[in-house]
């Protein structure tokens, strides 16, 4: 259960946003839509703690994920704008590193496996640099690929830059957590097809 | 596999090893510029080799200064700008720790290596033994100080534009009491005097800079990515 509560942030002394107030329960999709400027990355950085609400706080499981800490971050995947790819590394490397960080160690295998099911086989060997910007946004969520218990998925614009294979592949990956008790929370300007509109909320800056 | 704290740390310490290894040209170059500054003072100040011992350690200890301030400034910045940053503040690991472990990953990829050349500059300045030694040991006490201070300087100036003038700044003037008490034990040694207790000072501030700076740096690193 992810519960945020009166939410506000302030950036270079303007007022983003106030107020913010939702509950999302296991198998929950929130999608937070807005303006450009509107704080939607802001907001997204205050669920994962990254940056601290001018007011409010942000409960994970009925605790403040200030108190948590890397308990919350064992169960937290989050992919921003950017990829967090080392350019020298192959994506292999960078998915494990990402991964045992995460606090989940992975075998080549298994990184192999979800890289493939990012649709990036025969380029895991690669150093990362000379990907595209859309292949390595796929190696970013190929993280979401892995196994792993069901916690919390925070993403910003996933959709971008993604083809249409890797939106059917992303969104097949967001239907399936949710179907197994995770939470997902993206930004995202299209509403999100789920089979079960009544898991969706959407939350508008 | 399960991830723990230990894998975590690993993990850290392997990718920036990894990243130094294939950046081998800013890995090296840091080497050089030690080599080559080391180099260019005896060219400067004439061949009189009584001259040269005297000051030996002194330029040796102010390039290797100089050379560890070189890929300081990447330390954290390159992990801002690709978004690991991020990812690490949001690691199962506490974020001081995770700081250690690119702290000791960046003192292996350059201070470690500017300490195991020096003997070969010790040579070039015609150092007794003896003073090799004391160089060489107090530069392997000094040289991870160097990356524990610096670490601090690296997270302070995190984003921030022309950040490598303004890193030099705020780090050279902590370098001093290592610079004084590393060049210090050469001199003692060429006096014929106790050395003991310049290693111990050494220590203390190595054991003290291992406590804090990784905090330090760390609390610095929460307000540059907020």
């Amino acid at each position: 259960m992810l519960d945020l509560r009166d939410l506000a942030a302030v950036r270079g002394g303007r007022r983003l946003f106030a107020g913010i107030g939702a509950a999302v329960p296991p198998g929950g999709l929130l999608r937070v839509q807005g303006a450009n400027g509107a704080g939607k990355t802001t907001l997204l950085r205050m669920l994962c703690g990254l940056v601290a609400p001018a007011a409010g706080e942000v409960r994970w499981r009925g605790q403040a994920i200030a108190a948590l800490g890397e308990e919350y971050h064992r169960e937290l995947v989050y992919v921003g704008h950017a990829a967090a790819l080392k350019d020298e590394l192959s994506p292999l490397e960078n998915l494990q590193a990402a991964a045992t960080l995460g606090g989940r160690g992975i075998t080549p295998r298994e990184a192999a496996d979800a890289l493939a099911a990012a649709g990036l086989k025969g380029r895991e060997r690669l150093p990362s640099r000379v990907l595209s910007q859309g292949q390595r946004k796929r190696v970013a969520l190929a993280r979401l690929a892995l196994p792993a218990p069901p916690g919390l998925w925070v993403l910003d614009e996933p959709f971008n830059a993604l083809d249409v294979g890797a939106v059917d592949w992303l969104l097949g990956l967001i239907r399936e957590r949710l179907a197994a008790g995770g939470i997902v929370v993206l930004t995202s300007h299209q509403a999100v097809a789920l089979d079960d509109a009544a898991r969706q909320q959407v939350l508008a800056l | 596999m399960s991830g723990g704290i230990g894998p975590a740390l690993a993990a850290v310490v392997q990718r920036d090893l990894r990243v130094a290894l294939r950046r081998r040209a800013d890995t090296f170059a840091a080497l050089f510029f030690f080599v080559i500054v080391a180099s260019l003072f005896p060219i400067g100040v004439g061949p009189e080799p009584a001259l040269l011992a005297r000051m030996g350690a002194g330029v040796v200890w102010v390039a290797a200064l100089l050379a560890s301030m070189l890929s300081l400034a990447r330390l954290f910045n390159d992990d801002f700008h690709d978004g690991t940053l991020e990812q690490l503040l949001l690691s199962s690991v506490p974020l001081p720790l995770a700081v250690l472990a690119k702290t000791a990953a960046h003192w292996l990829s350059s201070g470690a290596l500017l300490a195991l050349v020096s003997p070969l500059l010790a040579l070039q300045y015609g150092l007794s033994g003896d003073a090799t030694l004391a160089l060489l040991a107090g530069l392997l006490l000094g040289t991870p100080l160097l990356s524990l201070v610096g670490a601090i300087g690296a997270a302070l100036t995190v984003g921030v534009r022309g950040g490598g003038v303004l890193l030099s700044l705020l780090v050279l003037p902590l370098y001093v009491p290592v610079l004084i008490f590393g060049a210090g034990a050469v001199d003692a040694v060429q006096a014929g005097l106790a050395v003991g207790g310049h290693y111990s000072l050494l220590g203390a501030m190595l054991a003290a800079g291992l406590f804090l700076a990784p905090w330090a740096a760390a609390v610095a690193l929460r307000i540059a990515v907020e």
